[in-house]
């Protein structure tokens, strides 16, 4: 198909597979992380808010492939530690994101009315509990559009993992252009892109309407 | 904070003015040429008249095209000549007659290759092997090492250049090879290069023989991918998309060898001799050659006696050692097919080589598995660029 052989396309194929797993993956890395930054970026302690907004402006003001490449040859047994290509993938894209999750759950810390949490610390909740069972709940809802594009242009931005030898979609179909010289490939990697994201959109939109907050 | 805010400003004019100065600088130098070109008649009788005006102070203005050409003029005046090179494109022939009534040879180098040609910031010259043998054949024609403009040639602009007629000669770390030959004309080899291995000072690899199981870096889709598979097939292959991202993960750990074209991983072990060094000699054979527009054979008469008198007199092995660091092994034969016939065979990569290969390495998952693909390993050799 396309010019392309069957042991090609299970080469793209893996690939995929590969860009799945990262987007997962760091996915989930980055909601958790960016959680704990977006309250902490509403905590009532001072030194907790400047090192949340710390964090973030650090991420948010780096380019995401300085983070990668930064992060490939620290983990390399400069630390100490030495972390597989994939891994250290993980973390990077899982790091650079939660600085964006973190400022959409706060924004939508923000949308939660002034009444409900002064009525929730009247009842004796203290901050974590206010959090836990009144803040949180509709802040995750509101910021559930908001994320979905995150997660969207995480899946996209999981293609710069393939600079620092991982190999993804993106890397596969380098290789395979390379191998066959058909310009094609590059096409076809897009369209398993879209394959991808375009699903991904509708399930944002699906969970969107189901968790709605009804005003 | 409006002090700061001033000062900026300041510093921003000063630089732009800086930097019109260059501009301004430029026209007139290169408007000079044509006005010199009147008395062509002289010019063709006595073309020995140039070799008697050499000019040493030229020297300090080499690098830069633009300066050199306005330099080049006063001098060229005296015997008069028709630089009508550059703009009038493909009509004009370069061939012996026309580069001595011009006075000077253009050569086109490359500029960003350290060893071979490289703008030097700090001299703004440029310098390498590559320079080197084009001062030789200025010498050969002119007397006179200096009778000579370099141009900036990319190996993908070089053969157009020629074409064009832009420059007389190329000496740009090329390759020789048929399909080029079709082209361009080939002079005699003067440098061999091949691909070899860089590691880290400390590093007990000594050849290709020693990478089993090894982490080895090159960049994707070059011709050194396809040929350390077929010689290493037991090594652990990682790509990226440049040489020196490969080398700064051999830096951090990450990898054990990185391979390519010798003269890169030279300029590798040049800027860092403390950390890397280059071993296990060639394993594959890249004639390079000198390139002159197809049918100036009466330059290229000239090109081949300059080369082979720097190879009789031992002047070759001066400048080999000069940007090489070593006494060379041997002096290159002359033609560049005999390179290849004397090359030793490649194993050629047949795909169940290549699967058995991966199967060994499992583990290895990700990069390995790319050499399930199964790699007509001459097609790519012959498609992509070699440096």
């Amino acid at each position: 198909m396309f010019g392309l052989t069957a042991e090609n396309w299970e080469l793209l194929f893996q690939g995929l597979l590969l860009t799945l797993w990262l987007t997962f993956a760091s996915g989930l890395l980055s909601v958790a992380l960016g959680i704990i930054v977006g309250i902490m970026r509403s905590a009532p302690i001072g030194l907790l808010r400047s090192i949340a907004a710390g964090y973030t402006e650090l991420f948010r003001n780096i380019p995401l492939l300085t983070v990668l490449f930064f992060a490939y040859i620290y983990f390399g047994g400069r630390a100490g530690i030495t972390l597989d290509a994939i891994t250290t993938a993980i973390i990077a894209l899982g790091v650079y994101t939660s600085a964006y999750v973190g400022e959409v759950i706060r924004a939508g810390l923000l949308t939660v009315s002034k009444g409900n949490i002064e009525a929730a610390r009247s009842q004796g909740m203290s901050f974590m509990q206010s959090m836990r069972y009144v803040q949180l709940p509709q802040a995750l809802r509101a910021a559930i559009p908001p994320l979905g594009t995150l997660i969207i242009a995480l899946l996209k931005n999981t293609s710069l993992a393939s600079t620092i030898t991982v190999a993804d979609l993106l890397f596969r179909a380098d290789l395979v252009t390379d191998r066959t010289f058909n310009p094609d490939v590059l096409l076809i990697a897009g369209a398993m892109y879209v394959a991808l994201t375009l699903p991904l959109g509708a399930l944002v939109s699906v969970i969107e309407r189901r968790w709605a907050i009804l005003r | 904070m409006r002090k700061f805010r001033l000062l900026v400003l300041l510093l921003v004019a000063v630089f732009v003015m800086s930097a019109c100065d260059v501009n301004v600088a430029t026209p007139t130098a290169t408007t000079a040429p044509p006005a010199a070109a009147p008395t062509n008649t002289e010019a063709m009788a006595a073309p020995t008249d140039t070799t008697a005006a050499p000019e040493p102070t030229e020297t300090e203005a080499e690098a830069e095209p633009t300066n050199t050409e306005a330099m080049a003029a006063p001098t060229n005046t005296t015997a008069a000549a028709p630089t009508n090179t550059t703009g009038a494109g493909g009509a004009v022939t370069n061939d012996l007659a026309a580069i001595k009534a011009r006075g000077k040879l253009i050569a086109g180098v490359k500029y960003d290759v350290r060893i071979f040609g490289y703008l030097n910031p700090e001299t703004n010259q440029v310098e390498g092997f590559d320079v080197d043998l084009a001062r030789a054949v200025a010498t050969r024609i002119f007397g006179n090492p200096d009778a000579i403009q370099f141009e900036e040639a990319i190996s993908r602009n070089r053969i157009p250049y020629l074409d064009e007629g832009r420059v007389d000669v190329v000496f740009s770390t090329m390759t020789a090879n048929a399909t080029r030959a079709e082209q361009i004309g080939f002079s005699d080899v003067y440098y061999v290069a091949g691909q070899s291995l860089l590691v880290p000072v400390n590093s007990d690899i000594t050849g290709v023989q020693d990478l089993s199981g090894k982490r080895v870096g090159t960049a994707k889709g070059s011709t050194s991918e396809v040929n350390i598979r077929a010689f290493a097939p037991d090594a652990q292959i990682e790509l990226f998309d440049a040489y020196a991202q490969a080398v700064a993960a051999m830096d951090a750990g990450r990898l054990d060898a990185v391979t390519t074209d010798d003269i890169i991983l030279y300029g590798f072990e040049r800027n860092s001799p403390d950390k890397f060094k280059v071993v296990g000699g060639q394993f594959t054979q890249e004639p390079y050659a000198a390139g002159v527009k197809k049918g100036n054979n009466e330059l290229l008469a000239e090109v081949n006696a300059a080369i082979r008198d720097l190879k009789e007199s031992g002047e070759w092995g001066v400048i080999y050692k000069r940007w090489i660091g070593t006494d060379p092994a041997a002096v290159p034969p002359q033609d560049w097919q005999d390179v290849y016939a004397e090359a030793p065979t490649v194993p050629t990569l047949v795909p169940e080589q290549a699967t058995t290969a991966t199967a060994g390495a499992q583990s290895a998952a990700a990069t390995a598995a790319a050499a399930a693909s199964p790699t007509p390993a001459t097609a790519p050799a012959a498609g992509t660029p070699t440096p």
